[in-house]
Order: structure tokens, then C-alpha cells, then sequence
């Protein structure tokens, strides 16, 4: 024992290393399994706090450019808008009837919290439990799509970025329709690849790329960017296609949240058809 | 003895602020990023305890991490770095050893000694991040090239803070 305790004392350096270092590992991996981030992430309240503050000050130096995205995004509302429309039917005009009904609902949010240059990227928003946002829900922007909703907490919630490579996107060229998945390779945080697209579709530098809807946390035809480069490697069925992206990272200060009506009522449909395949 | 922890506190407390507040939102290139918090560790004196310096550079690590929820990358890098620091004194300790009361500085040590000491130290530290970030060696070349870019930004930063202190008049 007393052999045991002298060895301790006497390499206490390299024993400390270690065990400080497993305890970093341990953090590390913990953390690396986002679902169990809530452990000291940036939607803690004390460092949201903190950056919330922060935020206010650099929000002035953007005033300008967010006035004119607003202002853009208000006359692109207003020409979408409902009222503006008007259904003809024979002679009879009708205005806002029942044959339009809701499926996504916007919340406006303020980014406190941003990154781009690692792999995995997270951006805390200044919305959270309080203010009805949930996991799952998609984030865009006036430019485009931003990610998706990872974890809440009361009063922020922490999105998991497009600029993520563990997170996959179902998107489509605009023109033709094919959809592929969005992946991120972690480089350059203005392009990502566009996968899966099979040869036979014809693409041409400058094609949109938009969001399919399929999954129902962002709603059909936002904006993700547009084709930079494509090829087609030898022998393969699929496209390599880089896609630059409509919005910028670094400046996003603006979000909006997308609650989807319909999410659940179509997520238990297609789970209950799952599960009849499996019995 | 007060003074001293007074002093380390308040260079922390800056380095860490700094690192928050103005660094991490700069990122040269895209992806460059300087990390200039580990001069707290490189200044720490000569005499203090090794296990003392684990444990300010799991504090510093853990710190930052907290503040760029990137947890336990920092940490880990941290304390690697202060693992070497004492291997790294060892071998390039001068002749006659280190003068009691002197800090590793630019001011105390010179140039040549200093530059050696920061460059081993702050690479070492960036292999380790960016290695422990991306966790494969898949994209070995890329990473490695980041390592690079990114200590180069972080050493020039050093020097430059380390000249504020530096008086040529004052040395020995």
C-alpha cells in the first residue's frame, strides 16, 4: 500500500495528465452524441446570456443590410400574399376561401451564436421552449435554409447548421425536379455537394437547387443555392455536383423558424406504414 | 506572491475574452482560425508546479469550450500542451539552468529561445486540435495544412502581444 501510494505520488504528473485528459475525451464524445448536448452547450442560459448581450452591440453595425433584406422579404410576402390573390370561378369571385388551408407557420428568431469553420457547426438562436420552438423544426433564412432545431432549451434553442456533415438535406433541381441529398464535406462553408442525382438528367452551370419537402421540416421549393460545378465521373450513375450556397454564414443574423402542421400527422402515417411492412 | 495570481488572473481573464469576443469570429480564409489563448499557458512562470499548470490549462481549455460549445476540444488540447510544456523546458533548457524569478518570456529568454519554445509548443497544440476535430486521418493533407496556417496566425499574434511587454532597454 505504502509502495502503491509513493508510486502515485512520485508519477502524480503523468497520472494527472491522464486523468484530465480521459476527463476532456469524455466530454468530447459525450458531446459528440448531440442528443445528449444539453450538458453545458450554448443554450446554456448563463453563455446565451452572455453572447445575447454581445450580439446586441454588433446587431447595430448590420442595421442597414438587415433593413434591406427585410424590405425585400416584406415585398416578396406581400406578392405571395394570399390576398393578392384572387380565384376565378366563372363570373364569381371568390377571396380567401377554404380551399387554401395552413401547413407551415414562421416564427422570426435572432442568431446570438455562430459558427462556420469546423466540421460540425451550431448556431444558437434567441427563441426557445418559451416561444413554442421544438427539436425538428427547420431554420431559414430571407436567403435561404439555414438547418434544423437540434436541442431547446427555455429561452434558446441550439441548430444544428447546414454546414454540419452529419446533416443531410433532401434537395432538388428546380428545373427538372430530380432530388438528391445535400451533404457538406466540412471545407469551404460557401459550397456543399449535391449527391445522387442520377446522369441521364441534363444540368446546366447556374441551375437552382431547392428543398423537396419531403420531410416536412422545410417547406417545398426554399432556396439552397445554385449549381457552381457538376461532373460526371467515369462509369458512375450519379453527378458529383457543387452547389454554392444562397446564403451566407457569416453574415446570418436574421432566421426564421418553420412549424410544420402537418409534420406529425404525416410522420405517424408513414410510421404506421412501416410498420405493417415489418409485420 | 498575491500580485503574481492577481496578474495571471487578469491575463486569463483577458486572453479568454479576447479568444470569445474577437477571435473566434475571425476566420481568414474561411476555416483559419488563431488561437491565441495559449499564451496564458506559455507565460505561466518557470517555478510553477507541473501539476499546477495541468490544471490552469484544463481550466482555460474548459473555459473557452464552454464558450464555443465545442466541449472537451479545447480541454484536451490544453492540457496536452502543458503535458509537453514540461518536457519541452527540460530539452531546451539553457546552460546553468533557468534564473530563478524569470518568466518564459520574449522579455527574459530573447528571441531565438522564445521563438523555439512558442513554435514547438503552440504546433504541437494545433495538431492536436484540428487532428481531434476532424477524428479521422482521412483528410490527413487538408487538416495538416490547416494546423500550419493556423499556428503561423496564432505565433504572429503571440509575438505581437509579447512585444508589447518587451522593453530593450531592460534586458540584463
Amino acid at each position: 500500500m505504502r509502495n502503491l501510494l509513493r508510486f502515485l505520488t512520485k508519477n502524480s504528473f503523468i497520472f494527472l495528465f491522464l486523468i484530465l485528459e480521459i476527463f476532456a475525451f469524455w466530454m468530447l464524445i459525450a458531446n459528440n452524441n448531440y442528443q445528449n448536448s444539453k450538458f453545458l452547450n450554448s443554450s446554456n442560459f448563463f453563455v446565451g446570456n452572455f453572447f445575447s448581450s454581445i450580439h446586441n452591440v454588433k446587431d447595430y453595425l448590420n442595421l442597414k443590410e438587415v433593413n434591406k433584406e427585410l424590405a425585400e422579404q416584406n415585398a416578396k410576402l406581400q406578392s405571395n400574399n394570399i390576398s393578392s390573390f384572387v380565384k376565378v370561378y366563372g363570373r364569381i369571385y371568390q377571396i380567401n376561401d377554404t380551399s387554401y388551408h395552413q401547413t407551415y407557420m414562421y416564427s422570426a428568431a435572432k442568431v446570438v451564436n455562430n459558427s462556420t469553420n469546423k466540421r460540425q457547426n451550431y448556431i444558437t438562436i434567441d427563441k426557445g421552449d418559451l416561444n413554442g420552438i421544438e427539436a425538428e423544426m427547420g431554420v431559414i433564412s430571407a436567403q435561404g435554409i439555414v438547418g434544423i432545431v437540434k436541442n431547446v432549451s427555455k429561452n434558446f434553442a441550439s441548430v444544428m447548421s447546414v454546414l454540419h456533415d452529419k446533416n443531410k438535406i433532401s434537395a432538388k433541381i428546380k428545373k427538372s425536379g430530380y432530388y438528391g441529398s445535400l451533404v457538406w464535406e466540412g471545407n469551404n462553408y460557401r459550397e456543399a455537394q449535391l449527391i445522387d442525382v442520377p446522369n441521364h438528367v441534363k444540368l446546366v452551370k447556374g441551375d437552382t437547387v431547392v428543398t423537396t419537402g419531403y420531410s416536412s421540416i422545410f417547406p417545398e421549393n426554399i432556396l439552397i443555392g445554385t449549381v457552381k460545378e457538376f461532373e460526371l465521373p467515369e462509369g458512375n450513375n450519379f453527378y458529383n455536383i457543387t452547389v454554392e450556397f444562397a446564403v451566407d454564414f457569416k453574415k446570418l443574423s436574421h432566421v426564421y423558424v418553420v412549424r410544420s402542421l402537418q409534420k406529425k400527422e404525416k410522420d405517424e402515417l408513414e410510421a404506421k406504414s412501416e410498420q405493417e411492412i415489418k409485420e | 506572491m498575491i500580485r503574481d495570481i492577481l496578474t495571471y488572473l487578469i491575463v486569463f481573464i483577458l486572453l479568454v475574452l479576447t479568444q470569445v469576443v474577437i477571435l473566434n469570429n475571425i476566420e481568414l480564409g474561411g476555416y483559419i482560425n488563431p488561437y491565441l489563448y495559449v499564451l496564458f499557458i506559455l507565460v505561466l512562470p518557470f517555478e510553477t508546479n507541473d501539476n499546477l499548470v495541468l490544471f490552469l490549462a484544463f481550466l482555460i481549455g474548459l473555459t473557452i469550450d464552454i464558450f464555443s460549445s465545442t466541449m472537451g476540444f479545447h480541454t484536451s488540447a490544453a492540457v496536452f500542451m502543458a503535458f509537453s510544456r514540461k518536457y519541452i523546458l527540460k530539452l531546451i533548457q539553457p546552460r546553468g539552468g533557468y534564473e530563478f524569478g524569470t518568466t518564459p518570456s520574449l522579455q527574459h529568454m530573447g528571441l531565438s529561445w522564445f521563438m523555439t519554445y512558442a513554435v514547438i509548443l503552440v504546433v504541437l497544440h494545433h495538431l492536436f486540435l484540428f487532428y481531434t476535430e476532424s477524428f479521422n486521418f482521412s483528410q490527413f493533407f487538408s487538416t495538416f495544412g490547416r494546423v500550419i496556417v493556423s499556428s503561423i496566425f496564432t505565433l504572429i499574434l503571440i509575438f505581437i502581444v509579447q512585444l508589447f511587454n518587451y522593453n530593450p532597454n531592460a534586458r540584463k
